[in-house]
């Protein structure tokens, strides 16, 4: 017996405690009437169930994220910080901070008005665009990257001409902010369209027919009906764009403290067996990971309670259901 | 719709599809200008950069072609790429439907860090999921020195491909299947039981086909998703030519050694699937908004 083994008993007893105390705390009271069982299962389906589904989600989700951790820190605090704390380390963490805030602000403002755009009015063609948006969740990243290596790169279209000017694109941070615009340009749209559908234009019209513009309209009643939508949307896509790896490993050319971000420099250290450092720099990010799921708990939170305050107002003059 | 519980920001789309295509047409400002400014980040992002692709093809003859995209080894990555995905999603298939069902049919402490937890994969970076697994995996890892003794290796070969793309699609069956499931009426399965229905049958013959295009479709997504995927599979895979390399992988290879245009005709041809499944995926929730929006 060793550690590990410990370490893993440990876990198992950890489960067990966990559901029997579970179990006892949702039994029913005594004396109470017996469950209806109409629409769910007997007691033990249940428990078997949760079970079976909590075991594969330890496994498969907390399992890996603890293993990040646990690498980074295998050798102490001292070593952790030594791995993140080298130049290109840095220049890592500095280049995809440059990269996320570049490409998110610009797919904000593009996920806002296609968002607007779909949601808001009907129009030809758009079943197609709607597909053209979720292009990027079908088409493999490295397909992405090379798409952009065709287009800019020294054998790509317009690769002589940029040769001429001087301009590089491709082994260079623009490449690599493309790339990331490609990747994660549909994450705040897919957010906005269905919140804006549900919501409807009513409001909006009714803000327009008493006078306000149209920027007017969408800063003070859009906007307040969307934010936590477009908050995690926003959150979402920063965390793929500083963790995208397919298509700007593709880009990048893999410059040591020029063009590498932190999930290449990962790579780099992984490839190298330098498996504290490389740990080091991808528990960074797992912890923005952990920091996403966190504000997408909270703005999920908050938009449910913004919907049960709407629902709590007094009743309007009811309104008949238009067929259209 | 005053039945509709309050979803959240990610699970609206189940719903929000019966609810559109009211109010009048074009009251209000911003249509052009905004439908404008999609199309041009599009035709930028999107539309030249995939025209430069299809026009590079172009360049190859016929045979020089199908020279690239059907040599054994590539032939090999296409059925290591698809056999590995499609495994991976019918145990996302299973095992999402599961949690979901779990998440929205019981109570159990700490539901929300569970709930909150499926979108892990989402969020992680790939390259991250990719060495923490093959750390967990490997002979030396947690998991690994468990089961190297029972002569199962998990890292490395084909199966270590299968258990990432099972992280990287789960969130996918899972948050397509929830919402559905969060929506259906327990009327139904009440007339069931009152009916004389099991359990059972009330699973087998009420609730499933009312989630199973929610299910079909996340099964589509999670496959679509697994065909393309790069950054988790390639640091457990092993990559060995005619074993465990995926089509990805061999995109990659072709550009280090400067073959632009192998590169670009095995970009084509999982470009070409990746459209197919798009429009699978598209077909599929067609299917179920038909099957929301049906019953009043």
């Amino acid at each position: 017996m060793n550690e590990q083994h410990y370490f893993l008993l440990k876990v198992l007893l950890a489960i067990l405690v966990v559901l029997v105390i579970a179990y006892k705390l949702t039994a029913p009271p005594k004396g109470s009437r017996p469950e209806k069982l109409s629409t769910t299962e007997p007691r033990w389906v249940r428990w078997l169930l949760v079970g079976v589904a909590l075991t594969f989600i330890l496994l498969f989700l907390v399992l890996p994220l603890a293993a990040v951790f646990t690498e980074a820190l295998r050798k102490g605090l001292q070593a952790y910080w030594e791995g993140l704390n080298e130049p290109d380390a840095w220049a890592a963490i500095k280049l995809t901070l440059l990269t996320a805030v570049i490409a998110v602000p610009l797919n904000l403002v593009f996920g806002v008005a296609a968002a607007w755009c779909i949601a808001k009015y009907e129009f030809k063609g758009k079943a197609f665009l709607t597909t053209l948006i979720d292009l990027p969740f079908s088409i493999s990243p490295v397909v992405a990257g090379l798409m952009y290596v065709l287009v800019f790169g020294a054998h790509g279209w317009l690769g002589p001409w940029l040769a001429e000017h001087d301009i590089k694109i491709i082994f260079a941070v623009p490449g690599i902010v493309l790339a990331t615009v490609f990747v994660t340009f549909p994450f705040i749209a897919r957010e906005l369209i269905p919140l804006m559908q549900a919501q409807g234009n009513d409001e909006e019209q009714a803000a327009i027919v008493l006078g306000a513009s149209g920027w007017q309209t969408f800063w003070h009643v859009t906007l307040p009906n969307i934010k936590w939508g477009l908050l995690y949307g926003v959150i979402l896509c920063n965390a793929r764009a500083m963790g995208e790896f397919g298509a700007v490993s593709v880009v990048s050319g893999h410059i040591r403290g020029q063009t590498n971000t932190i999930p290449l420099h990962v790579e780099i250290l992984y490839n190298e067996y330098q498996s504290v450092a490389a740990f080091a720099a991808a528990s960074l990010l797992a912890l923005l990971a952990l920091v996403t799921l966190l504000i997408k708990t909270v703005a999920e939170w908050k938009h449910e309670q913004q919907i049960k305050a709407a629902a709590n107002l007094p009743p309007e003059r009811p309104t008949p259901l238009k067929a259209s | 719709m005053a039945s509709a519980s309050p979803a959240s920001p990610s699970r609206l789309s189940a719903t929000a599809a019966v609810r559109r295509g009211r109010g009048a047409k074009r009251v209000l400002p911003g249509f052009g200008l905004t439908l404008g400014y999609t199309l041009f980040y599009l035709s930028i992002i999107v539309l030249i950069p995939l025209s430069a692709l299809i026009f590079k093809t172009f360049e190859l003859s016929w045979p020089q072609f199908w020279e690239a995209v059907s040599s054994p080894r590539v032939v090999a990555s296409y059925k290591l790429t698809f056999g590995t995905s499609f495994i991976a999603a019918c145990v996302n298939l299973v095992f999402g439907l599961l949690i979901a069902w779990v998440l929205v049919r019981y109570k159990f402490p700490g539901k929300k860090i569970v709930d909150a937890l499926v979108d892990l994969p989402f969020a992680l970076p790939t390259a991250v999921a990719g060495i923490s697994l093959t750390a967990l995996l490997a002979g030396n890892g947690w998991v690994g020195q468990y089961l190297e003794p029972l002569g199962i290796q998990l890292a490395f070969n084909p199966n270590g491909i299968v258990i990432a793309l099972i992280f990287i699609g789960l969130p996918f069956v899972v948050r397509t299947v929830q919402p559905v499931l969060e929506d259906s009426e327990k009327e139904l399965e009440e007339a069931a039981t009152s009916l004389g229905a099991s359990r059972w049958q009330i699973f087998y013959k009420v609730i499933l086909p009312s989630i199973l295009p929610a299910l079909m479709t996340g099964f589509a997504m999670a496959f679509a998703r697994a065909v393309g995927e790069y950054g988790s599979v390639i640091f457990i895979a092993g990559n060995m030519p005619m074993v465990s390399e995926i089509t990805p992988l061999i995109i990659i290879g072709k550009l280090e050694q400067y073959d632009y245009a192998g590169a670009t005709a095995v970009a084509v041809v999982m470009l070409v699937i990746s459209f197919v499944l798009l429009l699978v995926i598209n077909a599929l929730q067609a299917w179920q908004r038909r099957h929301t929006g049906a019953p009043a």
